[in-house]
């Protein structure tokens, strides 16, 4: 394998409060290689925006305890000087957000926002960086770009919001995009056409994706490695098609699940019964015991641990591989 | 835009009216007020009917009050024998009251535009250090001045000031005015100082304390955490994108407060003795001088309309998102 292009390790974040320690992401290692997509899949309060906020060094260190390593370009993040952290902000790593509406500042024109991004890294002319914020507004596929330039973001819509972030986010050609669920706050059709958009530019620029969902529906035709994160540790990792036909951890099962099918002949809903844990007490044993239908004894003594299925898959559960399996077969996929 | 202004302008003069209607019905309807009462009033020692009606005739009481109201708005806004505005004469002074008025707004514009600049540069700054280290020992101190400076009214900080500044140290001349053509700058910067700060304490303040959370609430707002992500260092992210947003709102209130206090900070000019307007309105107020009070009335609702739209103009300049309409 050739090294990583980011490489977390053992990463901790933990926010001492006064009712106790949130612990938002606890132990979570993975690596993404230059130029692949990987999903981050979970539901509000796992952990995955957390992590990765913490990659881009936007968590507030003063209220929050940071262990680990993050390795970028072989670099600990954790450890870089100020200086150099905002060097490779906007600039080796860019970074959309959920909300479109609210992430553009609403008093500065769209084409001096991406400007901006360009001037904080590169030493040229306004004019120049001006012109290449427009090129990029064309390459996101935004009609009359000279014009957009200059509008405000309140004169875009959702969709176009996002593609100036898009712009914005890749216009110094990052080695890595991180994109903190991109799609959320749009509407269905948008969605589609903003995770095209993020595909065309990733094989364009050659960028590193990171893309992050509690919808695992959006993920599947994306991404070619997923993991699957439940109150900030890693329950499930694999390739796109392990997780999809292979899922072995009820956690991911209850995902799959719950993703409604125009297909299916019920017209019920199957959400996972229960809530997320509070990150304060998080449950002894696995942490997603009180909500799995397949509990039992060892599951509320001892956190399993992520372990191997085959290849790169692993997965983080105390039931017998073959009972998995025949789970799989009987309950899960039958319905896909 | 142009057009935006003149229908806005319509409008103040709408308000100027209804202000004038307001102010006439109060003080004729209040006990003591009148055209009788004040003509009584002013008919010397021993007033006989005929010296009374002479009076009336004088001062324009003799006509039925709408004829009043109607006679002084139309010199209001068209003018009268002493020029444009038509502001009347005052029935205590015998004179026109504009030259009088202008003077003194003349005093009470160094007071609130001095006063202005002093608690803008002190309750800003002090408001964003604040908001930069939220629950330091730094932002503690600084709400603790804030919450004082709210809560000591200008009559008790005022005396206190002059007792400890003048009477005490000698450090400053009295109280009272001291025109900057006559007695040359020092002597009328020693003497609008005082009264200066004591009256910017207050809204520097309550600027501190508002300055400080509007940029608490922009710290938390997605756009920043956009600004930071893209590498912009921390400098440029508070001042280009923080102190932008959240010190346009505070254009609003300063507009308002400004145009408040140009129409007369009346206890701060009653105690530095102050000839200003608002000194004059708690006067006339007591002679019953109806003219003075009418126009007193009208120069603050004109400030305060004014105000606005000049708020409302700048703000569209400053937030792209308003637009007039």
């Amino acid at each position: 394998m050739p090294e990583p292009l980011l490489e977390v390790k053992d990463l901790r974040v933990h926010f001492p409060t006064e009712d106790g320690i949130v612990k938002a992401v606890d132990g979570v290692s993975f690596a993404i290689q230059p130029g692949e997509t990987l999903g981050v899949v979970g539901e509000s309060g796992s952990g995955k925006s957390v992590s990765f906020l913490t990659v881009m060094g936007l968590i507030n260190r003063k209220s929050a305890i940071v262990e680990g390593e993050v390795l970028f370009q072989g670099q600990d993040l954790l450890n870089v000087p100020k200086e150099e952290l905002q060097a490779i902000r906007g600039n080796k790593i860019g970074m959309i957000f959920q909300d479109p509406m609210t992430s553009l500042h609403p008093f500065y024109k769209v084409g001096d926002q991406i400007a901006e991004t360009i001037l904080a890294h590169e030493d040229i002319s306004k004019k120049e960086a001006g012109a290449r914020a427009v090129d990029m507004l064309k390459r996101v596929g935004i009609p009359r770009p000279d014009e957009r330039a200059r509008q405000y973001p309140h004169e875009f819509s959702g969709g176009m919001r996002q593609r100036a972030m898009i712009a914005m986010a890749l216009s110094l050609n990052p080695d890595l995009l991180i994109a903190d669920e991109p799609t959320t706050a749009l509407d269905v059709t948008v969605q589609a056409q903003i995770l095209d958009l993020i595909d065309r530019l990733q094989s364009e620029f050659n960028t590193a994706v990171a893309l992050i969902t509690h919808d695992l529906g959006v993920v599947a035709e994306h991404c070619d490695y997923i993991q699957v994160m439940y109150a900030g540790r890693l329950v499930e990792v694999g390739t796109a098609d392990d997780i999809y036909y292979r899922p072995m951890m009820p956690y991911t099962w209850g995902l799959l699940k719950s993703i409604p099918l125009l297909t299916a002949q019920e017209d019920r809903l199957h959400p996972i019964r229960g809530l997320p844990p509070s990150l304060i007490h998080v449950p002894e044993g696995c942490p997603f015991n009180p909500r799995c239908p397949y509990v039992f004894d060892r599951c509320h003594v001892e956190v399993p641990q992520l372990l191997p299925v085959d290849g790169f898959h692993a997965a983080a559960c105390h039931l017998s591989l073959d009972d998995r399996k025949r789970i799989v077969q009987e309950e899960v996929l039958q319905r896909t | 835009m142009l057009r935006y202004i003149i229908r806005r302008l319509l409008w103040v003069v709408l308000v100027l009216v209804v202000i004038v209607a307001l102010t006439y019905s109060i003080f004729f309807l209040l006990p003591g007020g009148g055209s009788d009462a004040i003509a009584n009033r002013f008919a010397g020692k021993q007033p006989n009917p005929e010296i009374v009606a002479e009076v009336k005739q004088q001062f324009g009481l003799d006509k039925p009050i709408y004829v009043q109201f109607y006679i002084f708005t139309r010199n209001l806004f068209l003018g009268d024998q002493y020029g444009w505005p038509g502001l009347g004469k005052s029935f205590v002074l015998r004179s026109p009251l504009k030259e009088v008025l202008i003077q003194r707004m003349w005093v009470t514009i160094q007071l609130a535009v001095g006063a202005a600049v002093i608690w803008l540069l002190v309750g800003i700054p002090i408001g964003i250090l604040s908001a930069l280290r939220p629950r330091s020992i730094w932002d503690r101190a600084a709400m603790t001045f804030a919450l004082i400076g709210i809560s000591m009214p200008v009559f008790f900080i005022g005396p206190l000031a002059l007792y400890v500044f003048v009477y005490k140290w000698h450090i400053l001349p009295g109280s009272g005015y001291s025109p900057i053509g006559e007695d040359g700058v020092w002597q009328w910067f020693n003497h609008f100082i005082l009264p200066w700060c004591v009256l910017a304490l207050l809204y520097a303040a309550f600027y501190a304390r508002l300055s400080r959370a509007n940029l608490l609430d922009v710290m938390g707002e997605d756009y920043m955490r956009t600004a930071r992500a893209k590498g912009l260092n921390e400098r440029q992210v508070i001042v280009k994108h923080g102190l932008r947003s959240s010190l346009t709102p505070l254009v609003t209130v300063f507009g308002l407060d400004l145009a408040g206090l140009l129409a007369g900070a009346v206890i701060t000019e009653t105690v530095f003795n102050l000839p200003g307007l608002g000194q004059y309105a708690v006067r006339s107020v007591f002679s019953l001088d109806l003219y003075a009070i009418l126009d007193v009335t009208i120069i603050a609702a004109f400030f305060v309309t004014l105000a606005n739209l000049v708020v409302d103009i700048v703000y569209a300049f400053l937030d792209p998102r308003v637009r007039y309409t």
